[in-house]
């Protein structure tokens, strides 16, 4: 019996440690390159650790390359994306929790319609719409089209975390003297905060990543974001392995940084969605 | 304070009616009770009183001022939830004074009303503590202060005490009596609890279906319900039923129950010679060992010692019942004994229910 | 008594005033307006202007260009072999990246509903492959298999896998695999948070009232597990595969579609038609298709669950 379950938890943790192994060892293999030197590169290929690491390909990248201003353009269209997310998504989940109207059916429906747009086919489009506004070429431009389309998801996101808390809550407040959007404000969006920190770090990551609609809007290097530059810099130093897993290590820490901080909330924030109180 | 009339309520929810016109008057400092079986509507009442839920017809007026229209911060009136519904992010005191911070109230003022509410609920060493620290019956407590620091014109509770312990809810039973001695506030109660019914009400209001069957004191209930729902639903052990067909023959009336049995009545009732009806009887009236005339012999089928009295299941015939005596003697009690059902004491219902 | 019907009927008159009534109605759609608007004006127009350039000649680099021209596109494409092939790739990337995605997703889930020390930090690390961009996770397996800078194809060689270490993604046979290695790589922690949220939603006192009845840990999986999961794993799983039929970031990353074409599905096939070869008519026809069979696979999706449901 004990030997049975030493035998379960031993496979447990092994299990554990396959998926963790897994999930790191690309990363850790893009890190291991970008430290190690030129010279090294090829004579110690695939060795786990290089026998002397440097920083040189870092140095490079945040010298020679337009890397910073990329940096900054991905943080602000991604961050700005994320909050409108946000708050659009907020109100919109707490329309789709809340009440029961007859145009509910066809807004969940366009909005799982919006799922299956393959985006290709909407770039054209797009930049013709945009074009005349000025809004090619720019952040705006960028933030707005993103803001669209994670927009859809996010509601549902927020929805299944408002059915989580208990419409009583609402109610009293309302008694005690709230409007429905106080009670909605001063209630609910604190009670839902570990929902809103989860759609933050979701869409934040999602506008990070884009690629598509980045390379297309966007022409010249001064509204370029993380992708594009990235992209344009493997095409361009192909040959050179260091310089672009420098380039992407540091396109990895932000989103990174932030997924660490919020992922607790999304498990916590999705568990409560779906239990009462 | 205030009076609330509502007058010719109709409630339905898309296609499905729920309440068929309600009519009631509550006057000013009366405390009212809403009892029913579960799905009649006592919720959706209240919470029309309360604003949440749109009138479909009919008026509803607070004080001789229709209300219909108004959103529930308007009407000025307080609530208390069955689960509480207390914010869970606000600690106690936050919890109690919201409304007041809602309605900008000065802070010396909200201060005091909170202190004191807090005093007279026991609740002053648990102002910091959040929701979630508390126990059942002082999230209870909360949710009553949350709801007299206001003094609102009504009170509005559902079913307020039904997640509490039997111990504590007997006890927060005679709190809410205190408190409504002295705020004499109007209030407005639903429960399932017989007994919260019959000890906090002024007036007892019984629903079926969407429909009031009986308005009165809860002793009127008991000695004289209106139908039969009432008469069933009101007093536990319920009310026995005997069905049967109503013989009269000159000054005196036999009533033939189904099983064959013939019961002689002592007078008449209104009812028509050979008409189907039902006769009731509460349990405590049934007369176990009984001499004399106009007995019979029925058989026990169970005895049930609740250690105030003594529950025996009764037989006659094919027809079950179930009498309530104090006496510790039928403790032991088999085979058969000798009951009476005493004329005075006998309910008649005619085939519609109503009582004759 | 009609008139009786009538009012039992709820067809009774509404006795809000008609401003209270306007304001009672129109609050969830002053809720989702902005989203609405936003989804509308950013995709539902630009997809309709999509669908109409199916029906035209559009070419970026042909001034010419931009007429009507009917069927056409569709005529070409119903003769097209790339697209076939292209089909029949989608499917089977989109297969095998859903299905192993979801089996290891499950059993990470099911790993991490069990405490244990340091479960808080395995389950940040665990969850880290999705906070990677997606074309930097393309171009991270992309070194992986390369075996210039890469470990993998030496490690098949020391296993005797492979007769010397080169690069499985310009091999025919095997191209298609990096592509999808790496999106299970991306999306198990997907499959992973949903799943392990759900889990954690499932009242514990079930397991102890099945374990009291005497069921053994498969059987509580299966009697209790599987069925709490079952609505979960259903939008999940559609979901995700609509998402994984469209998304060509990977493939076009790693490996262009190519070698010949052995690794093209529909959703890089267009992106290719109309960035490499800036015929927007040709590749909105390719997406239109596309569309429509999602469409009708999601359709499947929710009359099978309707059907299921209505069953028991
Ligand atoms: N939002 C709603 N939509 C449709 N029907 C509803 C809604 N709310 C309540 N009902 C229906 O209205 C009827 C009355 O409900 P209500 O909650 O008032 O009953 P109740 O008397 O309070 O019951 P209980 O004692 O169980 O609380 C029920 O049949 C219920 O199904
Ligand atoms: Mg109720």
């Amino acid at each position: 019996m004990t030997a049975k379950r030493i035998a379960s938890v031993v496979a447990h943790r092994l299990a554990i440690l396959a998926y963790v192994a897994f999930a790191l060892f690309p990363l850790y293999w893009l890190l291991k390159v970008s430290v190690t030197p030129n010279k090294l590169l090829y004579s110690e290929g695939i060795k786990m650790w290089p026998s002397r690491t440097s920083f040189e390909h870092f140095e490079f990248v945040l010298k020679h390359s337009d890397f910073p201003v990329f940096f900054k353009n991905s943080l602000i269209v991604s961050g700005s994306t994320a909050i409108i997310v946000t708050v659009l998504a907020s109100l919109a989940g707490y329309a789709m929790s809340r009440f029961d109207f007859r145009g509910k059916y066809w807004i969940v429906t366009l909005m799982l319609l919006t799922q299956m747009f393959p985006l290709v086919m909407l770039v054209a489009p797009i930049f013709k719409i945009l074009s005349p506004l000025g809004l090619t070429n720019s952040l705006t431009g960028l933030v707005i089209v993103y803001t669209a389309f994670n927009v859809p998801f996010a509601t549902f996101l927020m929805q299944s975390f408002f059915d989580g808390i208990p419409k009583d809550l609402e109610e009293a407040a309302m008694i005690d003297g709230a409007t429905q959007f106080v009670a909605f404000r001063q209630i609910i969006l604190p009670l839902t905060l570990p929902g809103i920190a989860a759609t933050l770090g979701f869409v934040f990551t999602a506008a990070w990543s884009e690629l598509l609609f980045s390379l297309m809007l966007i022409s010249g290097n001064d509204a370029a974001t993380f992708p594009v530059g990235l992209l344009s810099f493997v095409s361009k130093f192909s040959v050179d392995f260091g310089q672009m897993m420098a380039a992407g290590v540091m396109a990895l820490i932000p989103a990174c940084l932030f997924f660490l901080l919020i992922q607790r909330y999304l498990v916590q924030g999705l568990t409560a969605g779906a239990v009462k109180g | 304070m205030a009076s609330i009339d509502i007058a010719a309520i109709h409630k339905s929810y898309g296609i499905h009616p729920v309440l068929h016109g309600i009519d009631l008057e509550i006057k000013d400092g009366e405390f009212v009770v809403l009892v029913g079986p579960s799905g009649c509507g006592k919720s959706t009442l209240l919470r029309m009183i309360a604003g949440l839920e749109a009138v479909t017809d009919g008026e509803i007026r607070i004080d001789g001022k229709r209300v219909n229209d108004l959103a529930p911060k308007d009407r000025d009136i307080a609530m208390v939830f069955q689960s509480y519904a207390l914010y869970p992010h606000m600690s106690v005191a936050k919890n109690m004074s919201y409304s007041l911070r809602l309605r900008k109230t000065a802070k010396e003022k909200i201060a005091s009303v909170v202190a004191s509410a807090a005093t007279k609920l026991g609740l002053d060493p648990l102002m910091e503590r959040r929701p979630k620290a508390l126990s059942g019956g002082q999230r209870q407590r909360v949710a009553m202060g949350r709801a007299i620091v206001r003094e609102p014109k009504a009170f509005l509770f559902d079913e307020p005490l039904s997640n509490l312990d039997a111990r504590l809810r007997e006890q927060m039973r005679a709190e809410i009596k205190k408190l409504h001695q002295d705020l004499g506030a109007t209030s407005i109660y639903v429960t399932h609890d017989q007994i919260e019914a019959m000890t906090l009400a002024d007036r007892i209001v019984a629903m079926h279906g969407g429909i009031i069957q009986q308005v009165g004191s809860p002793l009127e209930l008991y000695d004289n319900p209106a139908n039969l729902f009432v008469a069933g639903f009101i007093g536990s052990p319920g009310m026995n039923f005997f069905e049967g067909r109503y013989l009269a023959t000159g000054d005196t009336a036999n009533f033939a129950l189904t099983g064959g049995i013939v019961l002689p009545l002592g007078g008449t009732a209104k009812l028509a010679d050979g008409s189907r009806a039902t006769l009731g009887i509460r349990p405590e009236h049934v007369i176990l060992g009984a001499e004399g005339p106009d007995t019979m012999m029925a058989t026990v089928d169970l005895v049930e010692p609740t250690g105030f009295g003594i529950i025996v299941h009764l037989k006659l015939g094919p027809v079950a019942f179930k009498a309530f005596t104090l006496d510790r003697r039928f403790l032991g009690m088999h085979g058969e004994v000798a009951v009476k059902l005493p004329v005075p004491n006998l309910h008649f219902f005619n085939e519609e229910g109503r009582k004759v | 008594m009609a008139s009786l019907a009538a009012r039992n009927g709820g067809s009774r008159r509404d006795q809000r005033p008609l401003k209270k009534r306007l304001a009672d109605a129109s609050a969830p759609y002053l809720y989702s307006a902005p989203a609405l608007i936003l989804i509308v004006t950013v995709m539902l127009v630009p997809l309709v202007l999509g669908i109409s350039y199916a029906f035209r000649d559009i070419q970026l680099l042909n001034p010419f260009s931009g007429g009507f021209i009917g069927l056409d596109h569709f005529k070409t494409l119903s003769q097209d072999q790339n697209f076939y092939r292209a089909l029949k790739n989608t499917l089977w990337w989109t297969g095998w990246s859903v299905l192993l995605q979801f089996v290891f997703g499950l059993i990470l889930a099911l790993l991490l509903d069990k405490p244990f020390y340091g479960r808080a930090i395995v389950q940040a690390l665990v969850f880290l492959p999705w906070a990677v961009p997606s074309f930097l996770a393309g171009l991270n397996w992309a070194w992986l298999f390369n075996p210039v800078v890469g470990p993998i194809p030496h490690w098949l060689f020391a296993l005797g896998l492979m007769s010397e270490p080169y690069n499985i993604l310009s091999d025919p046979q095997l191209s298609m695999w990096g592509p999808i290695i790496a999106n299970v790589w991306w999306g198990i922690p997907f499959f992973a948070i949903t799943l392990l949220a759900a889990l954690q939603a499932i009242p514990r006192d079930l397991y102890e009232a099945a374990s009291i009845d005497g069921a053994g840990p498969v059987q509580r999986f299966i009697s209790i597990t599987l069925p709490f999961l079952a609505p979960t794993i259903a939008i999940t799983v559609l979901l995700r595969t609509v998402w994984i039929s469209n998304f060509a970031d990977l493939i076009i990353v790693m490996t262009n579609g190519g070698p010949a074409d052995r690794s093209q599905i529909v959703a890089s096939y267009i992106f290719t038609q109309a960035f490499k070869r800036l015929d927007f008519g040709y590749a909105s026809a390719i997406a239109l298709v596309l569309l429509v069979l999602l469409i009708t696979y999601s359709m499947l999706i929710v009359v099978l669950r309707q059907w299921l449901l209505s069953k028991d």
